[in-house]
């Protein structure tokens, strides 16, 4: 392949996402010209940056299972992390000894419940290094086993603690920005670089490409495992302190499926699942993609059943189209 | 076979590709009865021919005819059924089942109710094992079998039809020595039967061994059929790259320096013990053995992925502790692996990261990754090893052999390393390039590295090596200087039927 052929197909690659987002937006403001009960059009500037808001909570999430599959792992521990995280937050708010602290409590709660992520993120990888077990048994392990501290903490309660301050926080704009998408931004902005810049993000994508030549190289895979599990329990944690700083509440069953959202949006922005291939920047774009259609299909008057319908389907087509065009490219077996 | 018709003929084949005429007007006649030799270098159109005649791609022009009747090969189920069987350099094996069920994998006999047959299966395997003389049987796991054996199956499935045309491919990459005879006397049987044999390899002993006839490609273009008797080696080569190959041995002309790497008394469980030897700057150090002999266990065992169970390392005559590679890396002990697809390369990524993926930790600036720097030790080893790619941008997996390989060493050869350790330098590649190769190995022991080589071909190792340590199950049985060695001494040697020499 010539260099121009390479940039040419990784255009394509990397701008398929986008081009969908693009069809979508598309599609939305026609159809909801006709189908829409609301008056208000789709594109409707301040519509887009709530959709960017919305995302936020599974596309934290996203960016990190991006490193985690690019990787060649999985995780499917962060809706629990998330849901213990968020616990660990509102309730740690409600300590006396931070009660007494007034709104200096926040930052401390913050600290916890991020703390929580990491612990708990670090528990996952040094399973996967030490057992040498796959990920996906070792984090549908810690999926149940987090859940089940979920639960073990306040029963089937929610645990609730509305913090004024807090909640202003959160519904905050700058620079006309929800504060939700200040974060989604920028953990993709450091991620991206992460990935595409640091010695960090080269190794990443030469384990998950061909772990005995990373081996072979000198490069340590299981800190470099482990390393990349807390950041995605970190980002699990950073995800529910933006989510529940505003809504004050959680339930023990929040969270769950966040894990399958997040891979869906990976796995539609061109993550492989067997690794070794991958962007932050078009997770970003499939996170966008599947919030768009969310909110598109509810324009026009979608219930939410039909909602998870139209995504399922349009993610086994999604792959399938980019399957087709990989094997004319490479001449790959027919199964 | 004179006035048999042909089992199998292709006429005039063409296939392109975006911008490659891969196949240019191929033309190929096997008769029943014959081995006849495919040759040529990798990307010459052998693999593309095969993928024609199995129906894996439509040629563009050409014709295909089985015993004289014209085909269009649709898929290679469809060839199997007309009777053009292949056996493949890559296994496609089910580990976890018998190897009756592998054999008859697809078309297992029936009972009512869909039920397997299994009486008849397994009676029908053992008829067809009988014939190959295999020492398993159908019940066996394949996953329990030696490749060699698994290779077996392989050509156990091909019997299940009686086959007009048998397709070798490679046969021999992973087989010893013992185990070549026996996939000779299968080939011989075939002969007898009248089936026609296509046998691909690049193995210059075995093709005049066992062929009858001899075709080359170049550049997608049928070179001509030579009659084996009438031929040899030189004329074979020079119609394969258009010039011929020096084999000839190369002793140093250049002063060696100190003892780089010392080896004493190293053992490791079972796979080998009681290794001693060393090898010095601006020497290449040959390790020849039959496969299994322990010799790559041992370039493993200094590069820190096995723990020797006694002995000792010592690098300039002081004795090290290496217990990972990032230890070896770090005392400057390198490895090209012996699979240099699976352990040497991340065929993914593109040609520089793979280059700078050992020491990219020490190319920063800042939190980021200096590209330029990366750049800069690209493009010195791109010249160095004249590395032929498009730009560093290239994917490695898109690279063809001989380039690959430079890839991996260029990635050591830029960690100015002390000891190199080549484990089958050339393995797969063409013979074009192994000149290259083998020159480059050369060269780097005349400019003062310590260079260790591991080969299962004879010709190689007499080539390249100063001085030649020889193996047997484990053992090191004798060490040559490149004066005294001959083929017969070396061979005896590995075979295990001289004793073990104390140096």
């Amino acid at each position: 392949m010539k260099t121009q052929d390479l940039l040419k197909s990784n255009v394509l690659k990397h701008g398929a996402i986008w081009a969908f987002i693009v069809a979508e937006l598309t599609f939305f403001t026609v159809a909801g010209s006709f189908l829409s009960t609301s008056d208000k059009s789709f594109m409707d500037f301040d519509n887009m940056l709530l959709l960017l808001k919305q995302s936020a909570p599974i596309g934290i999430i996203a960016l990190g299972m991006t490193i985690i599959m690019i990787n060649g792992n999985i995780d499917l521990s962060v809706g629990a992390t998330f849901a213990l995280a968020a616990v660990v937050m509102l309730d740690s708010m409600t300590w006396p000894f931070m009660v007494a602290m007034g709104d200096w409590a926040i930052p401390f709660s913050w600290l916890f419940a991020l703390l929580t992520g990491i612990v708990l993120g670090a528990v996952n990888g040094l399973i996967v290094w030490k057992t040498g077990v796959d990920a996906f048994i070792v984090t549908l392990g810690s999926m149940l086993g987090f859940r089940g501290l979920v639960f073990m903490y306040n029963g089937e309660n929610p645990t609730s603690n509305l913090n004024w301050t807090l909640v202003d926080f959160a519904e905050a704009q700058f620079l006309g920005i929800h504060t939700p998408t200040w974060f989604l931004l920028i953990t993709a902005l450091i991620l991206w670089l992460l990935m595409s810049r640091t010695v960090h993000g080269r190794n990443a994508y030469a384990i998950g490409n061909n772990r005995e030549a990373a081996v072979n190289a000198g490069i340590k895979v299981g800190p470099h495992f482990m390393w990349n599990f807390m950041l995605i329990g970190f980002l699990a944690a950073l995800s529910a302190v933006v989510f529940y700083s505003e809504s004050g509440s959680v339930n023990p069953n929040d969270g769950m499926l966040y894990e399958l959202w997040a891979i869906t949006a990976v796995v539609l922005g061109g993550t492989k699942l067997t690794g070794g291939y991958g962007s932050i920047i078009s997770t970003l774009g499939g996170v966008i993609a599947i919030q768009l259609l969310r909110k598109g299909l509810g324009h026009i008057g979608a219930d939410t059943e039909t909602v998870n319908l139209v995504i399922g389907l349009i993610l086994i087509a999604v792959l399938f189209l980019d399957r087709q065009m990989n094997r004319k490219s490479k001449g790959g077996l027919k199964i | 076979m004179t006035d048999a018709q042909p089992v199998l003929r292709l006429e005039g084949i063409v296939k392109t590709f975006p911008g490659v005429r891969a196949l240019d007007g191929v033309a190929f006649t096997v008769m029943p009865g014959e081995v006849h030799a495919l040759m040529g270098e990798n990307g010459a159109g052998k693999s593309t021919l095969m993928k024609v005649l199995g129906g894996i791609h439509a040629p563009d022009e050409g014709q295909i005819y089985i015993a004289e009747e014209p085909v269009v090969m649709t898929s290679p189920l469809q060839a199997k059924a007309r009777g053009v069987v292949f056996i493949h350099q890559e296994l496609s094996l089910a580990d976890e089942l018998s190897v009756a069920e592998n054999i008859f994998l697809g078309e297992l006999p029936r009972k009512a109710f869909a039920q397997v047959d299994w009486a008849k299966l397994y009676a029908e395997t053992d008829a067809i094992l009988q014939r190959l003389n295999v020492g398993f049987n159908a019940r066996t796991r394949v996953g329990d079998l030696s490749i060699a054996n698994q290779q077996m199956v392989e050509i156990a499935r091909a019997l299940t039809v009686d086959p007009r045309a048998v397709i070798f491919d490679e046969p021999t990459a992973s087989l010893t020595d013992a185990e070549k005879v026996v996939l000779f006397e299968v080939i011989e049987d075939l002969k007898s039967r009248d089936v026609g044999i296509i046998y691909i390899s690049h193995r210059m002993e075995e093709i005049f061994k066992i062929t009858d006839r001899i075709s080359v490609l170049r550049d997608g273009q049928y070179r001509g059929t030579l009659n084996t008797v009438d031929t040899n080696e030189d004329e074979v080569t020079q119609l394969m790259i258009g010039r011929s190959l020096d084999l000839s041995r190369n002793a140093s002309h250049h002063a060696l320096g100190e003892v780089a790497l010392e080896v004493r008394g190293l053992s490791c469980g079972t796979l080998y013990s009681d290794v001693s030897f060393e090898v010095r700057r601006g020497e290449v150090l040959g390790f020849y053995g039959l496969v299994g002999a322990g010799r790559t266990e041992i370039a493993e065992t200094i590069f820190g992925l096995r723990d020797p169970s006694a002995g000792q390392i010592l690098l300039d005559g002081q004795e090290v502790r290496i217990s990972s590679p990032i230890d070896a890396i770090a005392h400057g002990i390198s490895l090209v692996p012996e699979d240099r697809k699976a352990q040497g390369l991340v065929l993914g990524m593109n040609c520089r990261d793979n280059m700078t993926l050992p020491q990219v930790g020490d190319l920063t600036a800042g939190p980021f990754v200096s590209e330029g720097a990366e750049i800069s030790i690209f493009d010195q080893y791109r010249d160095k090893l004249d590395i032929r790619t498009p730009g560093w941008r290239q994917t490695v997996g898109n690279l063809s052999g001989g380039n690959q390989q430079k890839i991996v060493i260029g990635k050591w050869l830029s960690m100015r390393p002390k000891v190199l350790i080549v484990d089958e330098p050339t393995r797969g590649i063409d013979v074009g390039s192994k000149a290259e190769i083998h020159n480059l190995i050369r060269e780097l022991a005349a400019q003062g590295y310590a260079v260790i080589v591991i080969s299962s071909e004879m010709p190689e190792v007499l080539h390249v090596s100063d001085r030649i340590v020889a193996m047997f199950g484990g053992r090191v049985m004798r060490q040559f200087t490149s004066d005294e060695v001959t083929e017969d001494s070396l061979i005896q040697a590995i075979s295990g039927i001289a004793a073990p020499q104390v140096a």
